[in-house]
């Protein structure tokens, strides 16, 4: 590597945000195309109801409508129904009971929003006036939103593929090395956890244009999607849309994604059909109502666990059930959240001889429920820095010894659930934290709190996660239906301005400036030579998109293998030119030198000689373009230790995060100012989780949080002024030594604030969200006389 | 938003004439709470009245008795107003807490009074404080102009023009924000009146806004955060949400009201 001061761990500002910050982003709500006409969606009120008849002359005979289309058309014209990409067989062998999915539906609806009908006409206005001009009968069926009364013998048989609404009954561990560990244990802590739904809200809603020209028999898509490529080969291979070379996916800037703009969803299937089926373009942009009843949603678990411990207070098993709620439909990964992605990660930071897990998942007449931010270790971290807690507190211990105390410390780490950490060091990111947190002066704080009639907590997460997912063999052992590589293609051109094509897709993460940096880092170019290009399959190789904090520790590895190839033909070049042994040649600050002699050769210089191919070694082809595939051998592990520190008002409830401290361990961090963006980002999200948000449905299946009037997101005075820190090992298994920062605030904080929250109050009973009426109705059933005051 | 005509009204005889002349039309005075709803396309007025130009109903004077605040004044120029900051402090301070900055510079006072949310916070303050709604026909005590929740003494085709506050002796507003929209669970408007000490509580009511006779009474008695801390308030007559229950907006009205009563003194 040549260094450079715009290279791996400069503070370089973001390139990209000159034109989000002047408003000048081009997202796919801005794309517009001659003729074109928009989308409105025709959609379920019930949760669950039969759909008896749909009459549309009305419809169709309003200003502008050019067509009104339902699941009948769209069947009978065979677009394939939605699938889930990532098989997952139960514990008796048999593989998960899918239902099917349509894009339209014109039998049984089953989520409130579900689509039945699209209207297209000629402007937004128009379709919407038509689509509510739409006259569909339905006759309601009974509704069920709770996963544990799905599983219930008298509950409502939601799809005739799965009985009893189960989807599958997964277990991983050795149940009976568990069972003895538990039969020997001295202590044993057992609690209930349930993990809260939430609603991923990106700033930028779901949009879609679609536009089909018939003389080439070519579809264009512009989308919202974290991952163009996988779209379009879902898209050509499960949908029967078009073959992939006849279908371009376009995502360019996206405003945020968490998770839910990786899966293929209903409306941008349609728009596709219908701009064939109606030849003209179409678009479509979600409203806010719409995102909240049709954007995949995360978390939704109820979980018992138990943790046993021997005389020593050292762990020796532990038990895990959970009941996953998937919502009415299986989304595209929805299987792998709540179990590769889960119950994998259970072992935490500790060194647990025998862990078994039991996973139920089903359906319920919800919302589909996915990946969002952390997807599963965010469930897997909850319950067991509860645990972790709660039983420190019942045996007595120092919470943060207790932790201390069964700590991994050697590595490689094999855990009882699949996973090999490669690396990490725990004690430094726990003393780290407990240092800058100020831990041993609680006791003081807590007191002065006390006197201005709060109660003062604190609490403990020490997180681990698995990233950069994954070793597509490894995954396909697991089921999964796609290989996790990444492609990357350097194009250096004539003039030595370079062009990076990346499977990974930027939207938000400031791809645009850390890829670039790495170029920068590598061949001590300036920065302003370099371009990065993402979301457009035409421009790009296939890749596999971003989401799982993938895209430093595996698309950044591709880049890094393309610009090996890069270098190393360049170097050869350049030796030919300078007359001297490759071996001798060093590339400096964007300068290949002789060692040992004056000679040098700017890298553009070398570049130009690549392509005028004048003087080439022999048998060197011209032209300097490196591309690479790069597979992981393993996941990676971030981990670290976050610290909160709560008040509590005890007249009312309220928590305020008074001090939160964020220790973590990334490996190698390219820029840290995102990475510190990323963190903040992450517990915002972490702490939106622990205190406010909540998707609350009603018993028929209504969701009563679907505005922001009542689903409550994080604003700037929920949260303090985070207070980060980071301690290294590098990580063995990539070139680079990186982990992945992009979801470890929100895998890790909740359970710091939920356990600083019980410290303050002395209950332990309190779900989350903590929100004032929970945190208030906690502290009156514990202390009854107290909170009536 | 379905299609409407946009009216912008030049005085108040003008704004009766364009409102009389439509079968569905709406008075747009600020639209904070209007235009949410027309876009969420529940509602559809034909036509739409500004009146937020009309001179006669803009602006802060004061009065023999206390302080006239014309309709179309918005929430930021009450929250600034050296009259009202010297008369009337806890009516500038609720004023300033009303939804966000955009808020407080397009909504005004008498939009907000004649919407009667329950959840707003100028009804509380126009109780407690015996105010007085003048319209462009006649003069309504606040005691009889908010008749329920969305509910107002209001006629078809009578606007708001101003809205008469008397001094106070002392008066503060406390209020609990719903963690989402920030509108109130609980605010609780203390006032010393020369007709005594007057509580009115808002959000938390299943009517609306209302006088609270316990917290009157204790405090009419001992003027003390202290002397309320154990009044009570039927559940019953409260709302109750996913937010939170009857029994904790109960509670939330005793504790806003110590701190409103705190911050009198």
């Amino acid at each position: 590597m040549t260094g450079s001061a715009e290279g791996i761990g400069a503070r370089v500002t973001r390139r990209e945000d000159k034109r989000f910050i002047t408003g000048k982003g081009r997202y796919t709500d801005d794309m517009a195309v001659a003729g074109m006409c928009h989308a409105a969606f025709v959609r379920s009120p019930h949760a669950h109801a039969k759909v008896s008849s749909l009459d549309a002359d009305a419809a169709r005979a309003m200003p502008g409508v050019i067509a009104v289309l339902t699941g009948e058309e769209l069947a009978a014209d065979g677009v394939g129904n939605l699938i889930c990409g990532w098989m997952i067989h139960s514990k008796d062998g048999t593989p998960m009971k899918m239902g099917a999915w349509r894009a339209l539906e014109h039998e049984t609806v089953r989520h409130v929003g579900q689509a039945v009908a699209v209207v297209v006409a000629e402007t937004r206005a128009q379709a919407r006036d038509a689509a509510d001009a739409v006259v569909v009968d339905y006759e309601a069926l009974d509704a069920v939103v709770d996963s544990l009364d799905a599983l219930k013998p008298d509950a409502p048989q939601i799809h005739p593929e799965a009985e009893g609404n189960l989807i599958y009954d997964w277990e991983i561990g050795d149940e009976a090395a568990t069972e003895a560990a538990f039969a020997s244990a001295a202590h044993v802590t057992k609690m209930e956890i349930r993990n809260n739904r939430l609603v991923p809200n990106p700033m930028e809603p779901r949009a879609a244009l679609a536009h089909y020209e018939e003389a080439d028999e070519h579809y264009t898509l512009w989308t919202t999607s974290q991952n163009p490529h996988v779209a379009r080969l879902v898209l050509s291979a499960f949908y029967n849309i078009a073959p992939e070379h006849k279908l371009r996916v376009i995502a360019p800037d996206v405003g945020g994604g968490f998770g839910s703009k990786i899966y293929i969803y209903p409306e941008e299937m349609v728009c596709l059909w219908a701009s064939k089926k109606t030849g003209v373009p179409v678009k479509w942009t979600s409203d806010r109502t719409e995102a909240f009843l049709t954007d995949a949603h995360g978390r939704d678990h109820h979980s018992e666990a138990e943790v046993a411990l021997d005389a020593d207070n050292k762990i020796v098993g532990l038990r895990v059930k959970t009941v996953a709620n998937l919502g009415a439909y299986m989304s595209l990964f929805s299987s792998s959240v709540p179990t590769y992605l889960y119950a994998t990660l259970l072992s935490g930071q500790y060194d647990i001889p025998a862990i078994h897990c039991n996973v139920k998942t089903v359906y319920t007449n919800t919302t589909p429920v996915d990946a969002y931010r952390g997807a599963g270790r965010p469930e897997a971290t909850y319950l067991l820095e509860r645990l972790m807690e709660t039983t420190a507190r019942e045996i007595g211990m120092d919470p943060a010894e207790f932790r201390r105390k069964n700590f991994i410390r050697s590595f490689p780490h094999q855990t009882p659930v699949i996973m090999c950490y490669d690396a990490g060091d725990y004690d430094a990111s726990l003393d780290a934290a407990l240092k800058a947190i100020d831990y041993d002066g609680f006791a003081a704080r807590k007191a002065e709190a006390a006197r201005r009639g709060k109660l003062r907590g604190i609490g403990l997460s020490c997180y681990i996660e698995a990233c950069g997912i994954a070793p597509s063999q490894a995954v396909g052992s697991l089921g999964a239906g796609v290989g996790l590589w990444e492609s990357a293609e350097v194009r250096v051109n004539p003039v030595g301005t370079i062009e990076v094509l990346t499977g990974s897709h930027s939207h938000g993460q400031g791809h645009e400036t850390t890829f670039a940096q790495l170029v920068a880092e590598r061949l001590g170019v300036g920065l302003d030579t370099v371009s990065i290009v993402h979301g457009d399959t035409d421009k790009v190789q296939f890749g596999m998109g971003t989401y799982g904090s993938r895209s430093g520790a595996v698309g950044m590895s591709a880049i890094s293998k393309a610009l090996d190839k890069v270098e190393a033909k360049a170097k050869k070049l350049a030796a030919h030119l300078m007359e001297a042994s490759e071996g001798d040649i060093t590339l400096e600050g964007g300068t290949f030198k002789v060692a040992g002699t004056d000679k040098e050769l700017p890298f553009f210089q070398v570049a130009l000689a690549a392509y005028t191919a004048h003087n080439m070694p022999e048998g060197m082809e011209p032209g300097l373009k490196e591309g690479a595939f790069y597979d992981p051998t393993n996941f990676t592990f971030p981990a670290g230790t976050y610290v909160c520190e709560v008040e509590v008002d005890p007249e009312t409830g309220k928590t305020e995060v008074v001090d939160f401290v964020a220790a973590d361990d990334f490996g190698t961090i390219i820029n840290p100012m995102i990475v510190e963006g990323q963190v903040h980002g992450g517990l915002t999200q972490g702490i939106g989780q622990a205190l406010l948000e909540n998707a609350a449905y009603d018993a028929d299946g209504q969701l009563l949080s679907a505005s922001y009037m009542d689903y409550t997101m994080p604003r700037a005075d929920d949260v303090p002024s985070y207070r980060l820190m980071t301690t290294v090992t590098e990580c063995p298994g990539n070139p680079l030594g990186m982990k992945g920062c992009g979801e470890a605030g929100a895998i890790g904080s909740p359970p710091a604030v939920i356990n600083a929250i019980t410290d303050a109050i002395g209950t332990n009973a309190l779900e989350m969200p903590a929100t004032p009426a929970n945190v208030w109705r906690a502290l009156k059933s514990a202390q009854p006389a107290q909170a009536a005051e | 938003m379905y299609e409407t005509t946009y009216h912008r009204a030049t005085s108040v005889s003008d704004a009766v004439a364009k409102l009389g002349a439509s079968d569905d039309a709406k008075v747009l005075a600020g639209g904070q709470t209007l235009l949410p709803t027309m876009k969420q396309r529940l509602a559809a007025p034909s036509d739409v009245i500004d009146v937020t130009h009309i001179a006669d109903m803009k602006g802060i004077t004061e009065t023999a008795g206390g302080l006239r605040i014309g309709a179309a004044t918005t929430h930021a120029e009450v929250a600034g107003s050296e009259i009202v900051k010297r008369m009337l402090p806890g009516l500038a301070t609720l004023a300033g807490h009303i939804g966000d900055p955009h808020v407080r510079h397009m909504g005004t006072i008498g939009g907000s009074l004649a919407n009667n949310d329950p959840a707003a916070d100028y009804p509380s303050a126009a109780l407690a404080l015996g105010a007085t709604i003048h319209t462009n026909s006649r003069q309504i005590p606040a005691e009889d102009f908010f008749t329920g929740m969305f509910e107002t003494a209001l006629e078809d085709g009578e606007i708001v023009t101003a809205v008469e506050f008397p001094k106070a002796g002392a008066c503060a507003y406390a209020k609990y924000p719903n963690p989402a929209s920030r509108y109130a669970m609980a605010g609780v408007f203390v006032a010393k009146t020369d007709g005594g000490v007057r509580v009115a509580v808002t959000g938390a009511g299943q009517g609306g806004v209302f006088r609270h006779a316990g917290l009157e009474d204790a405090l009419a008695q001992n003027f003390s955060a202290d002397a309320i801390a154990g009044v009570t308030t039927d559940p019953d007559q409260l709302l109750s949400d996913i937010h939170g229950s009857a029994d904790y907006r109960a509670n939330l009205i005793t504790v806003m009201a110590k701190r409103a009563v705190a911050a009198c003194a």
